[in-house]
């Protein structure tokens, strides 16, 4: 029972990270109809962001940490829309469908040409203390690290005031509206442009966070953006498409279903449990968990 | 007259091909033909080539996406060379390699398509990694990281084609114009014509009695198909497979091969492997950047050119004549550069599903 409640804790720490990738690509989603393919490599690429901060200017690594943060706003936000999104929206979904996974190949193979093929130790925010009543880790009794209390903190705070910022803020709102439908916000007076902007922007912090919460768990590698991209879309998809919240469920419920599997079922097919879920609510409810059926779907 | 002309130039090209590679010494001519290895690089490029005319029916044609097809080929090169290993003559291995892909297909795409055709490109890509653990794990089967070693290439007609390597060549580039035709023949029958129909206006065509989900169902179908096929002459062509070579990026590369060369031409699948396999070849300096600039070629592509490099040829050269209502027309979504005389009904309708 201990091996339980520590395997669900461990998977809500991961699953809140998974949350905060699905919500940034559900956002993409929302307001500029852009799938980006390469969400993965946007949760991948700030970790080596901080990485080249404190190796090759020497920042410390809250400082480089911060840094991160801004200049995935500036790459993964501005840069992302600007070059790749905008010219491409034109030339209608596939082209930019197909340009977010080259683009994604594109960061994955600069990782691994220009930084290392290697995977790379990352520093944690939070201590490496066990909160449990067992003596030391790997100990019998209860292991709860402080790092997996301060990932699921973190994580959540910044899910709950994303969530706060869209339902309560004149702006958060006006976002929706664009999300809901661009011409009557237009009509209504938003500056669809900008809220349209501020997702981007949005996304990039939110992966910045993802990167740096889930790094120094599982190392920063210029590949580990396929699975992360993946448990992404599909909690995405899990939760219902065109919801916040239920891209929220979905990364918990598969960081959940993830840990136990690994544990109870199989280490090696652990990355095959977002393709079981996958194909699961397809099957049995299309539209999410706690998404709305779409009224047309072509 | 000028598809005579093309018709004549296809064909020297496919002469100059088949020929082009061979020794011609030992009838006095001075030419030594291609030594082993860039013999070996054209077989890759045509077994590539299979795999990514699948890639281009499903998505240049049927208009979706695809995130498997290297898994695809997974499934048809183990299928394959575990089945020859074993004594089953190759021709059947061969059938039985695309078979099991088409069933796979059905089985995949069906769930998929049922909801939205996005769909169809995330459960290939969570498919792709699926493939990717069963290949590695299943050691008993495939030999997992330890690789499966010593394919051996087929005897055909009591002729081994082990050596030299023009035999192999010559018969892949066999099998390469077999499913070519065939599938130019597809595309061109009713059957296929009913894709341009659900490409340009899937609503229109549905209302026309056209099965939407049947129809794109089957595409995927066959094209995953397409990929057992070169799954299957592409473990002879190596002699060994390993798991790294049938991993997500490359399923993703295949997808952009495609585009690059021009999704919806009938031969955009040649000239996209060909700047994929061949063009590195030369550009041997850049060998380690070079998936890095492929992927900026394909994403400057579609900003200015989002048909292809076959699409932007074409334009170059039928600047001159009328533009005609010819079936391999621009195939991407939303109105695009090639069809400035779109009617302006079906702009919308595309606009309005969005």
């Amino acid at each position: 029972m201990t091996d339980f409640v520590q395997l669900v804790i461990a998977g809500l720490a991961t699953g809140a990270i998974y949350a905060l990738a699905a919500v940034g690509f559900t956002l993409l989603w929302q307001t500029s109809q852009t799938i980006n393919f390469a969400q993965g490599e946007f949760v991948m690429l700030p970790a080596f962001f901080a990485l080249a901060g404190m190796k090759f200017l020497g920042l410390p690594f809250p400082v480089a940490a911060l840094a991160a943060i801004l200049l995935s706003m500036l790459t993964l936000g501005v840069l992302f829309k600007t070059v790749i999104v905008d010219p491409l929206h034109k030339q209608g979904t596939l082209p930019l469908v197909i340009s977010t996974i080259g683009l994604a190949i594109l960061l994955r193979e600069g990782v691994k040409e220009f930084y290392s093929a290697e995977a790379q130790r990352f520093p944690s925010f939070f201590p490496d203390i066990n909160l449990g009543t067992a003596a030391n880790r790997g100990g019998s009794g209860f292991n709860v690290s402080a790092d997996q209390i301060g990932v699921l903190i973190v994580a959540t705070a910044t899910i709950l005031l994303l969530a706060w910022f869209l339902s309560s803020t004149k702006t958060g709102r006006q976002m929706q509206a664009t999300a809901q439908n661009p011409t009557v916000a237009r009509i209504l007076g938003v500056n669809v442009e900008r809220m349209v902007m501020y997702t981007f922007l949005i996304n990039g912090a939110l992966a910045a966070m993802a990167s740096l919460l889930i790094s120094p768990i599982y190392l920063a590698k210029f590949s580990s953006g396929e699975t992360l991209g993946l448990v992404a879309f599909v909690a995405a998809i899990v939760g219902g498409f065109n919801q916040v919240r239920g891209a929220i469920a979905g990364g918990f419920l598969i960081g959940i279903a993830d840990n136990l599997v690994a544990a109870y079922v199989s280490s090696t097919y652990r990355q095959a449990v977002p393709l079981a879920f996958l194909v699961l609510i397809i099957l049995v409810r299309p539209q999410g968990l706690l998404g709305r059926a779409e009224e047309r779907a072509v | 007259m000028n598809r005579k002309l093309s018709f004549s130039l296809g064909a020297l090209a496919i002469f100059i091909m088949l020929l082009g590679p061979m020794d011609f010494t030992p009838f006095g001519l001075p030419w030594s033909g291609l030594k082993t290895y860039p013999t070996y690089a054209l077989t890759l490029w045509l077994v590539t080539a299979i795999a990514a005319m699948g890639v281009n029916l499903i998505v240049g044609y049927a208009g979706l996406e695809t995130l498997a097809q290297a898994a695809f080929l997974g499934i048809g090169a183990y299928t394959s060379a575990l089945m020859h290993r074993n004594g089953v003559p190759f021709a059947v291995c061969f059938l039985t390699a695309g078979a099991v892909c088409f069933l796979v297909g059905i089985v995949l795409g069906f769930p998929a398509l049922r909801v939205q055709k996005h769909y169809l490109a995330f459960v290939t890509l969570a498919f792709s990694v699926f493939v990717w653990l069963v290949i590695r794990n299943e050691e008993w089967l495939t030999g997992g990281t330890e690789s499966l070693k010593n394919v051996r290439r087929p005897v055909i007609f009591g002729i081994s084609l082990q050596r030299p390597e023009i035999y192999y060549y010559w018969f892949v580039a066999g099998v390469t114009l077999l499913l070519a035709f065939l599938m130019w023949w597809l595309i061109r029958s009713p059957w296929g014509r009913a894709f341009t129909a659900l490409r340009e206006n899937p609503i229109r065509a549905e209302s026309l009695g056209i099965d939407v989900r049947g129809y794109t169902l089957t595409a995927f179908a066959i094209g995953s198909a397409y990929g057992g096929f070169a799954g299957s002459l592409l473990g002879p062509l190596i002699g060994i497979l390993d798991p790294n070579s049938f991993v997500l990026s490359k399923s993703l590369e295949y997808m952009l091969i495609v585009v690059a060369g021009g999704s919806g031409y009938f031969l955009g699948p040649f000239v996209g492997a060909a700047v994929a396999v061949l063009l590195p070849e030369w550009l041997r300096f850049a060998q380690d950047y070079y998936l890095i600039i492929f992927a900026l070629l394909v994403i400057l592509l579609m900003a200015f050119f989002p048909t292809g490099i076959v699409g932007l040829f074409e334009r170059l050269t039928t600047r001159a004549r009328r533009p005609h209502a010819d079936d391999k027309g621009p195939t991407l979504g939303g109105p695009s550069l090639g069809t400035p005389s779109t009617p302006a009904g079906s702009t919308t309708v595309a606009g309005a599903k969005t």
